[in-house]
């Protein structure tokens, strides 16, 4: 179970919101509206086993993350997950990457703090003797254009989302 | 048999003496004949390594994606605190200051390394610059990609970090580096064909054991790697990969 984000943990005022996840476990969060810039010319980089469970992660991820690398490692990686995202850009991931195809997109992630980052990722598996024994990601800095282009395109999808439930 | 043996062009082009003595190490050290294939430049290295005419090579990460998913190369090592990093430069009057400040169409001067030209090219997306809006103006070298971006021939130019950092004070003062990749996974590798393979235990001790005398010392120096080398595993290549084909 990940632990709550609770205003303690954030720096100003922020939003609560109640994650819902895929597997069935929800998480309460404090989001707020400060973003991080992205590392200029770095690359943030983690490994997963088959289920998403983080076994990898670089420095600049745990650095842009907030969390330090003990609570990282062995966690799912929706610890990254912001409410802003909706679901199905997760599907069409999940989907993609478990036919063994190579997966992109545009993603706000969460930080510990409650703030966000904006990431240009993707996703491969990683085939070993023919199997997929896991995942990297490898995000790198978006063009703010294609930024401004897909939040508004999840804020229509997330609208979507919430009339149909 | 003579064994054929090979380094990355963008390693060998200033320096091939260095390589010369290194490949007599390798002859008395694996006691076999060993032969230098001195290719200089990256088209007709392929064209050798498609025909698997080599059988040991020190590689850029490109070659290495190619020689171990394809041709079931087995890497060996790899240099010790050196990572290829590549950063955009122009001259010192052009208006760009970060990675966004880019504006399309860009004529970009390069050699033809392709990591460094991959690299590049990442480094210019924060601005939105795609595929199309960059005309690359190929160069033997990197002192003729700063020649050309100086006389104004290009707007940018994408070098090897390292090469950079060595150009002439003079050469350096006529321009400014906007974005520099921190990759740190990106790096040249040792592998040996996979019709070898009894030979990768001897060929990495040639490799470590380099470090242990001073005309091995010496020899690295001139190599330009005065670090070392360090075992390289599968895994380690393996993940090299992965993570290369996530920016292709
Ligand atoms: C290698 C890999 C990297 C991922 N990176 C992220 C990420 O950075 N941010 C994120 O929200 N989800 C990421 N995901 C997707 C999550 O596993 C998860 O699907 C998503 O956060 C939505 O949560 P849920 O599917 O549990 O509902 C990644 C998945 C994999 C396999």
């Amino acid at each position: 179970m990940l632990r709550d984000i609770t205003p303690d943990d954030i720096a100003g005022p922020g939003i609560p919101h109640t994650l819902r996840y895929f597997d069935g476990t929800t998480r309460n969060v404090v989001v707020t509206s400060i973003e991080t810039p992205f590392p200029s010319g770095e690359l943030i980089v983690s490994q997963t086993d088959p289920k998403g469970i983080i076994t990898m992660c670089n420095e600049a991820f745990v650095r842009m993350s907030g969390y330090s690398r003990e609570e990282l490692l062995g966690a799912p990686h929706h610890i990254l997950r912001h409410p802003d995202m909706p679901a199905a850009a997760f599907e069409d991931l999940w989907k993609t990457i478990l036919s063994g195809k190579k997966w992109h997109g545009y993603v706000k992630n969460l930080r510990k703090d409650g703030g966000f980052y904006w990431v240009y990722a993707t996703i491969v598996p990683n085939i070993r003797n023919k199997m997929i024994t896991g995942y990297t990601s490898v995000r790198r800095e978006p063009d703010r254009r294609k930024v401004e282009e897909y939040a508004r395109l999840y804020a229509a999808m997330l609208l979507d989302q919430r009339s149909f439930l | 048999m003579t064994l054929q043996f090979a380094v990355s062009p963008d390693h060998n082009a200033a320096q091939l003496a260095p390589w010369f003595i290194f490949n007599t190490l390798l002859q008395q050290s694996l006691g076999r004949p060993c032969h230098l294939a001195a290719e200089t430049n990256f088209d007709s290295l392929r064209k050798v390594l498609d025909a698997s005419a080599i059988d040991i090579i020190y590689a850029n990460a490109f070659d290495t994606a190619f020689l171990v998913r394809e041709k079931g190369f087995l890497p060996v090592a790899r240099g010790t605190g050196r990572s290829d990093e590549a950063l955009v430069a122009v001259r010192p009057s052009h208006p760009a200051r970060t990675a966004h400040d880019f504006v399309a169409p860009l004529k970009i001067a390069a050699t033809d390394a392709p990591d460094v030209e991959m690299i590049g090219r990442i480094l210019l997306e924060p601005s939105g610059i795609g595929p199309s809006d960059i005309e690359i103006i190929r160069c033997p070298n990197y002192v003729l990609v700063a020649k050309t971006l100086i006389s104004a021939n290009a707007d940018a130019g994408f070098f090897l970090a390292e090469s950079f950092d060595n150009l002439s004070h003079l050469v350096r003062r006529e321009l400014r580096d906007v974005v520099r990749s921190k990759i740190y996974v990106i790096r040249h590798a040792w592998l040996i064909a996979p019709w070898l393979a009894e030979l990768r235990t001897a060929l990495l001790s040639v490799l470590m054991g380099m470090t242990k005398d001073e005309p091995g010392r010496a020899l690295l120096a001139e190599l330009g790697q005065p670090g070392g080398w360090e075992e390289m595993t599968s895994e380690d290549a393996e993940f090299m990969i992965d993570l290369m084909s996530t920016l292709v």
